[in-house]
């Protein structure tokens, strides 16, 4: 097992596997009563958050205490990092205290990385600016297994803010380790021209939604900021859901089984309809749920549990 | 004034003879010469450079002297093989009036250690609104000839249209820096594939092409010097191909670290790697070699920009862009040309001269010239250790990296200013 997890490149096919395969054992544990493991008992997991994310810290903080790991909530808001502590400083203070797993949320691209040379610990990149978020992709990767029963040949289409976003980059990188086709849609200013050469020589790009739905097995819509059309990355909201939102009618064109993700929290009206969101393709709330399970498994791998 | 005789020294490289060095001047040159009471300096197996000028550096005196300061980077520069610099503006206060440049230009000398030719910075406080008292810059005793608002582009058209008009009545020149700032908002890095991956905010090459093709159009039209800093995209050497073709007045400089590193490097989010413009593509750096070699870039210039090491150990979008180039660009010039010692001295010491206007500086070493030159072992080969550096700061990309060349001495005016390959004072 890997001793970090900063991005889905350090991820092979049989690390990716044995992830999704631990976190379906995790899965188990969530339909007990005592939802509750042994396997970190005495460890110390630190959730260092620098941007608010209720949602992916309590889904951290649920996976580590699934585990009986000691959790340490270390966020920006009433810390010495509002003082202008720095990241190394921050860095050699949780080494000090002796945390064995770093959850970090950074808006900076890359502070994973630094984290990682500066702490003893495992890091685990909870989504780092507008470069990675790997469990998300992980638990993305889940639900499409359990939902279609397979990976390997799936077509999923990832649409919206591909630019600036995070999930999409982890996504691309470990669907394509696992041999989803992955097709990149979304207006052409939010679509990084060299994004398959960047990421995955097999990932294509598409700007037209409608021609990719009927093919596609998997719909992935990414969250989309209203502000990015006061950069010009589109003309507004209005043209931005008439083109490359999921209605009822778009979702009306993909195949029998496919299914419709987003990573939340959603823009309904937006990249999404409600109509979408709330129907029986929907798997966002699954993916939540599922979340759990895969950070449990991967607090669990990176901190040795299998060794025990 | 102590006379040295430098005995067995390859003038750029041509048999070795002997130079005399004395007042200020090379004496006497031939084979065998004695000067009873001159301290002899062995010079075999060396090769003797006119002293080195640099048109860019960061000094970061008056401000943030905890980074550098007119001494530190003096002595930096000195090793390094230079004997005169070129102190950028963008101080604090910024070198804007007559007295902040004057008080570079004073430090410098107090220092002794290489010429500190003060830039004036071409608008008040480098905002890019309105002319800085250009004039009374260059009439002070720092002479200011070359005029940069470094670090920001003068954006707006019609400014840099004025200044290049302005600057001709005391024969000024303006250096740009070309980037065009509402294509490199947020900008980190070049971009490219490698920024794609990272999910680090491009720079584009295109905002350095556009500013650099709009002003040598300015540039001919108003008949004025133009000065390119820090080139670094095959694209911009196209633009300046063509200008020179039609007999645009204009010069430019590429960094050595624009000639020896990739954007690859940004891998590791280490923002040692962080500068400005960015490192760009193994083709950039293929062009902007071919354009050295052939004088389409007219020189190697450092823009050596020492930072704190907190401003550096940090995450990469909060670090401060630049990195340290004074003790490393001789060897990077070696590494990139090979040893042509007369294209070395005109890309690193005439033509920088000519362009700043230092009439002592930039002439070879023969008899009557004055003794600014420098001594460099070309057989050595030395590894780049951050903590050895004189300068004040540690941010060199080129830490454990094996260089060749080593500086052993620099005279200035006459006056030993690095022996054995240590600074003097």
């Amino acid at each position: 097992m890997i001793r970090h997890l900063l991005s889905c490149a350090d991820l092979d096919a049989g690390t990716a596997l044995e992830i999704l395969d631990t976190a379906a054992e995790m899965a188990t544990v969530a339909g007990r009563e005592v939802k509750k493991l042994p396997a970190l008992r005495g460890r110390t997991v630190v959730n260092l958050f620098y941007e608010d994310s209720t949602r992916t810290r309590i889904s951290f903080e649920a996976a580590a205490k699934r585990l009986s790991a000691d959790v340490i909530n270390f966020s920006v808001k009433g810390s010495s990092v509002a003082k202008g502590e720095s990241l190394k400083d921050t860095a050699l203070t949780l080494q000090a205290m002796g945390a064995d797993a770093v959850v970090v949320r950074h808006p900076a691209s890359g502070a994973p990385y630094q984290l990682a040379d500066w702490v003893d610990g495992s890091v685990v990149n909870a989504g780092d600016g507008t470069h990675e978020h790997p469990t998300q992709a992980l638990l993305d990767a889940y639900t499409m297994r359990s939902r279609l029963g397979r990976l390997a040949g799936l077509s999923v289409a990832v649409v919206g803010d591909v630019l600036h976003s995070r999930v999409a980059r982890s996504n691309v990188l470990l669907l394509s380790t696992l041999g989803a086709k992955v097709t990149l849609v979304g207006p052409p200013p939010l679509i990084p021209v060299d994004i398959a050469a960047a990421l995955a020589p097999g990932a294509a790009v598409c700007y037209d939604l409608d021609s990719v739905l009927p093919q596609s097995d998997v719909v992935m819509m990414l969250r989309v900021q209203r502000e990015r059309m006061n950069d010009s990355y589109f003309p507004s909201a209005r043209e931005y859901a008439r083109r490359y939102g999921l209605d009822g009618s778009r979702m009306r064109r993909l195949p029998e089984h496919a299914i419709v993700m987003h990573p939340g929290p959603m823009n309904r009206g937006m990249e999404i309809t409600s109509e979408v969101a709330d129907s029986p393709r929907s798997t966002i709330v699954e993916q939540v749920a599922n979340g759990v399970s895969v950070r449990m498994a991967v607090l669990y791998l990176l901190l040795g549990g299998n060794n025990r | 004034m102590t006379a040295y005789l430098i005995t067995n020294v390859s003038v750029l490289g041509a048999t070795p003879t002997d130079l005399l060095i004395r007042e200020g001047v090379v004496a006497e040159t031939g084979v065998g010469l004695t000067a009873p009471g001159a301290v002899t300096v062995d010079g075999t197996g060396l090769v003797a450079l006119p002293g080195l000028v640099d048109l860019h550096t960061h000094l970061r005196e008056p401000g943030r002297e905890d980074a550098e300061t007119v001494e530190t980077g003096s002595r930096a520069a000195a090793l390094g093989g230079y004997t005169a610099v070129c102190a950028m503006a963008n101080t604090s206060p910024v070198a804007d009036t007559a007295g902040v440049v004057e008080q570079v230009w004073r430090l410098g000398r107090e220092a002794g250690l290489v010429d500190v030719q003060p830039i004036g910075a071409v608008t008040v406080g480098l905002a890019g609104e309105r002319l800085a008292e250009l004039g009374a810059m260059a009439d002070s005793a720092a002479r200011v000839r070359i005029f940069s608002d470094d670090g920001h582009c003068v954006a707006d058209p019609r400014l840099m249209r004025r200044a290049l008009e302005y600057v001709k009545a005391f024969d000024g020149i303006v250096a740009q820096h070309a980037e065009e700032p509402r294509l490199t908002e947020g900008a980190q890095m070049h971009e490219g594939e490698i920024s794609t991956r990272l999910g680090l905010t491009g720079w584009p090459a295109v905002a350095e092409e556009a500013i650099i093709a709009r002003d040598v159009l300015l540039a001919e039209h108003v008949g004025s010097r133009l000065h390119i800093c820090h080139v670094s995209t095959a694209g911009s050497v196209d633009v300046l191909r063509q200008a020179k073709a039609r007999g645009v007045q204009v010069t430019a400089e590429v960094t050595p670290h624009h000639l020896l590193l990739t954007d690859e490097k940004a891998v590791t989010y280490d923002p040692v790697y962080k500068v400005n413009p960015p490192l760009r593509t193994a083709a950039d750096v293929a062009a902007l070699r071919t354009a050295l070699a052939e004088g389409v870039v007219d020189i190697v210039a450092t823009d050596h920009a020492p930072h704190a090491v907190e401003d550096k150990e940090c995450e990469w979008a909060y670090a401060r862009p630049g990195m340290l180039g004074l003790e490393t660009a001789l060897s990077i010039t070696l590494d990139v040309l090979g040893p042509r010692w007369d294209l070395i001295a005109e890309r690193m010491s005439r033509t920088p001269a000519r362009i700043a206007g230092l009439t002592e500086h930039g002439h070879d070493p023969a008899p009557g010239a004055p003794a600014n030159l420098t001594l460099v072992d070309p057989a050595a080969r030395r590894v780049i250790e951050p903590t050895e550096l004189a300068s004040r700061s540690r941010n060199t990309p080129y830490a454990r990296m094996t260089l060749p060349g080593r500086i052993v001495a620099t005279f200035l005016r006459g006056e030993a200013t690095v022996l054995d390959g240590k600074a003097v004072k």
